[in-house]
């Protein structure tokens, strides 16, 4: 079985912004940019926590709605002088297809402890 | 081919400008730097804490070698350029290197004014400048007992202060009878002198020195007067000369400094200059702020952007000597025109003088308590009117209100002394800060401590603590302050191209304005998204990507992500049937809490974003509309029972505070904007903290304006009294259309008030009966198209994709 799942279509995430993709593992945030790239991380900032989703997105950087935490999508790095890192997940579009990679990637234990518990 | 800009003065005017330039155009130039110190730049005003033993050389380096190295910029240290050769636009150095340029930035500085006495060149006899002089110092107090500081202005007294904490007997020289006069007048000047004699430093005023004596070393210095002081080292600290010799050999026009233009280029336009070294407009600064603004402008320039101007610096000032607290800005003097208002208190060591001309402020000298100083500082340089607030102006910012933080001493507090309530930070992390990384502004602190950068109402303290640390003159934040990292212009400016160029989207709008991003950030996107459903109502189209998610989703986000729900409740009064509707809604979606608001509503906590139109479409069908309690807009109208049941009721004030909610319901605010009508003096709708709120009385409504219950307590200013009903929503549409045309985006009234004076507020709304007219005119107008339910469209489908996951795996 494949490690990529269909997501749905790019159009369905709006320009400058984000959707979510449930899963065991936790809520990932799929982003796409003015110029149609696509990016996706885990659903929660370095800082405490907060939905990356739900963040005003520009450029390739999301500011993270709770406490304006910067996220740089393509590394998950906050932007200096915050330190932390969002958890990246591989993201393909195909034929205007998004692909999320899900198994095989190295998930963070936070990620895990969370899921466990949810 | 890369063009190339070669730099003399390897200082932080220098480099400050080079940096600017790198952000803007990092590809532009070949970059060359000849600096005649071995090192590479340093902050040169953290001198003084490195002599008092306070810092290391190493803890103010602000560019290392390796920034050189990083940005690929060629550093010629230890190499003091002698000649430039403009027909051949190339520098030459005297060990011969040289350098050709395209452009060329002088940054040369400025020297220490020796006096030429006899004996000024005796060994032991050190002026108080550089990174040598300091290492000389400290080796001289190692092996000596005692030192002579000529110079009582503020270098002078920073070295002595650093000496005497160096174990030496130091006595302080000064021509005239008052110390720092450049920066303190008389009695100002005495605390201070007082204070430092406590600390055991000597002083000799109005003393003059004839010379210095000593055979193979300094041994003594004489006074005019013939008395004389032992001495094992001299430190001439009585003045710096801007150093313009280069400038000058090369034919560029010079007079006190080197003369530059608004864009700091000198008579050869291929050169420019910045720093100490200039003279602009007739002023050489002898502080380190203004160059910050220089820099921005020059680099501007050389990165042919060519739309800043360099107009001048106002300064201030600061004493960096540990526990003593002074600000200084201005005509401190004043002159036959001008008035003062003074606050002294000699026994509690407290001196506060503010010069007024023409009801603005000119000058100002505090001395003991500085905690205001940087306010004083923007009324000055903003040149606003205190008529309106001329009676409190000497007890500070907070007494206009209570700001809610006790300690306000920032000398005394020890190093574990909480600063920022919202983040947990103590004066020792920020101050390490500072130091550490190299800080000047405010926003440079915000972004590296999280101080004052929530609630901000500790900003007084940081900028405090930016002062004391920095001295002299840390880089306030500039008078002129863009919106944000991805422009140069101002709120003012961007909106009035809105209006004046027609600009109806934010990519129209950037793209005209040059934005340097290409769609902006997270902190221009909703004030230009704002800017424009103001300009243009009914026509703009809401952006909801530039909106801040409470305001994309109309429910405000929890820590842990869920929503919280506040249905509309006209003026606080609801029914058993509301109650009913609001408490089956709460059990249906198993609202884990249930609160009552401050602003006299109900609010659903907890709720999952997947719920909410469903939610809404329940509380919409039980006659609900969105509260707006999450938006920079319209929150509620608080009022109290009024005269329809209060025995000391004047006026149906629930009536009215319905009235005013329909009729304002929907609209954006530059920050959220709250309401209350009381039917009594008694106020028991508390409306004199409200941006706009009324209090009943028996011939009519007295208007309220300005205030606020938050992170700084504020009284309202009254504004008026009206006599009907129809009166109130009238001056209560043209003061929202007044405050939605011009303050900026998150400016609550209160600030936006204290900066344009109560008086220009009442002139536009009381007094210009046809421009009152004309402001609530075009808040209907905007109104036509702002009242539309937002719960009501989410409910029926409209961004349907926003509240749903877009897919569930696993």
């Amino acid at each position: 079985m494949t490690d990529w799942f269909e997501i749905g279509a790019m159009t369905d995430i709006p320009r400058l912004g984000s959707r979510v993709v449930r899963t065991a593992l936790g809520d990932i945030a799929v982003f796409r940019t003015a110029t149609d790239k696509v990016f996706a991380l885990t659903d929660k900032c370095p800082h405490k926590g907060g939905p990356l989703s739900q963040g005003i997105v520009y450029g390739e950087r999301v500011a993270c709605p709770l406490h304006n935490w910067v996220i740089q999508l393509d590394t998950g790095e906050a932007v200096a002088p915050d330190k932390g890192c969002a958890h990246r997940y591989p993201v393909k579009v195909e034929d205007g297809k998004v692909f999320l990679k899900l198994r095989g990637t190295v998930v963070n234990i936070a990620d895990y402890a969370a899921a466990a518990q949810a | 081919m890369k063009r190339k800009l070669v730099l003399v003065g390897n200082g932080m005017a220098g480099v400050r400008t080079l940096e600017e330039l790198l952000k803007l155009a990092p590809d532009m130039y070949d970059i060359t730097v000849f600096g005649a110190e071995p090192y590479g730049n340093y902050n040169r005003i953290l001198l003084s804490p490195v002599l008092a033993g306070e810092k290391t050389v190493d803890d103010i380096m602000l560019n290392d070698l390796r920034w050189y190295a990083d940005n690929g910029i060629t550093l010629h240290t230890g190499k003091t350029v002698e000649q430039i050769n403009r027909a051949r636009r190339e520098v030459v150095a005297t060990d011969g290197t040289t350098a050709s340029y395209d452009c060329l930035l002088l940054a040369t500085g400025s020297n220490p004014f020796i006096i030429p006495v006899p004996g000024h060149q005796l060994p032991g006899v050190i002026t108080f400048r550089d990174i040598h002089d300091v290492n000389f110092m400290l080796d001289a107090a190692k092996t000596h007992k005692s030192a002579v500081v000529i110079g009582g202005g503020l270098l002078g007294l920073e070295a002595a202060y650093g000496l005497q904490k160096l174990g030496m007997d130091v006595t302080v020289v000064h021509l005239l009878d008052t110390l720092m006069e450049r920066q303190l007048d008389k009695p100002s000047a005495d605390l201070l002198r007082r204070s430092l004699e406590g600390r055991g430093l000597k002083f000799l005023m109005q003393a003059q020195t004839e010379s210095i004596l000593g055979d193979d070393h300094v041994t003594a210095v004489r006074f005019k007067d013939g008395s004389e002081i032992p001495a094992d080292l001299v430190v001439m600290a009585v003045g710096i000369r801007p150093n313009f010799a280069l400038a000058k050999q090369a034919g560029l026009h010079c007079e006190r400094g080197i003369v530059v233009n608004d864009t700091m280029q000198t008579y050869d336009p291929r050169i420019y200059a910045v720093g100490e070294c200039v003279q602009h407009r007739g002023i050489a600064y002898g502080l380190v702020a203004p160059l910050f603004e220089q820099g921005k402008v020059c680099a501007n320039h050389l990165a042919h952007l060519g739309y800043a101007r360099y107009e001048g610096s106002v300064t201030s000032t600061k004493l960096k000597v540990t526990g003593i607290d002074l600000f200084s800005a201005g005509d401190f003097n004043g002159d036959a025109t001008s008035e003062d208002i003074i606050y002294k208190d000699p026994g509690a060591g407290i001196y506060k003088k503010l010069v007024i001309k023409d009801n603005r402020i000119t000058g100002a000298v505090l001395y003991g308590d500085t905690i205001d100083g940087s306010w004083y500082f923007d009324l000055m340089r903003n040149e606003t009117d205190i008529s309106d607030i001329r009676e409190d102006l000497l007890f500070g910012q907070s007494h206009l209100g209570d700001s809610g933080h006790g300690e306000d001493r920032i000398a005394a507090m020890a190093d574990s002394a909480e600063i920022c309530g919202c983040n947990g930070v103590c004066k020792g992390t920020i101050v390490n800060a500072i130091t550490a990384n190299g800080l000047f502004t405010l926003e440079d602190v915000r972004a590296h401590t999280k101080a004052s950068a929530s609630c901000g109402s500790c900003t007084g303290l940081v900028e405090q603590l930016l002062a004391s640390t920095l001295g002299s003159d840390y880089s306030q934040t500039p008078k002129k302050k863009s919106m944000c990292g991805c422009t140069d212009f101002t709120h003012d400016e961007v909106r009035k191209a809105i209006t004046d160029n027609g600009l109806k989207t934010i990519p129209v709008a950037t793209e005209f304005l040059e934005w340097r991003t290409p769609d902006g950030c997270h902190q221009c996107r909703p004030a230009l998204n704002f800017y424009l459903l103001c300009a243009w109502p009914g026509e703009y189209q809401d952006d909801s990507r530039s909106r801040f998610i409470n305001e994309r989703v109309h429910a405000n986000i929890q820590k842990d992500g869920t929503y919280s729900v506040v249905p509309r409740i006209w003026g606080g009064v609801t029914n058993p049937a509301e109650l009913r509707a609001i408490a089956d809604v709460a059990e249906k979606y198993n609202v884990p809490t249930v609160k009552i608001t401050g602003g006299q509503r109900i609010d659903l906590l907890g709720v999952k974003k997947e719920d909410l139109p469903k939610m809404w479409g329940d509380l919409s069908k039980a006659g609900f509309v969105s509260g707006h309690a999450y938006g920079k807009s319209l929150r509620t109208v608080k009022t109290c029972v009024g005269s329809e049941w209060c025995r000391f009721g004047t006026q149906d004030s629930t009536t009215m505070g319905i009235k005013m909610e329909r009729m304002t319901w929907g609209s954006w605010t530059p920050h959220k904007f709250k309401m209350a009508v009381s039917g009594c003096p008694r106020n028991c709708a508390e409306a004199t903290i409200k941006d706009l709120g009324v209090v009943a009385v028996d011939s009519g409504w007295e208007l309220h304006v300005g205030g606020n219950g938050g992170v700084k307590v504020r009284a309202t200013d009254l504004l008026c009294k009206v006599e009907t009903m129809e009166q109130v929503l009238e001056y209560t549409a043209a003061f929202m259309q007044l405050y939605r045309e011009e303050a900026r985006y998150l400016d609550r009234t209160a600030p936006w008030i204290e900066r344009v004076g109560l008086s220009y507020v009442k002139q536009r709304i009381v007094e210009d009966a046809a421009g009152r007219m004309q402001l609530a005119g075009r808040f209907h107008e905007s109104q036509k198209t702002a009242q539309v339910d937002p719960w009501a469209e989410r409910a029926e489908g409209i961004d349907r994709d926003e509240f749903m996951p877009m897919k569930k795996v696993g």
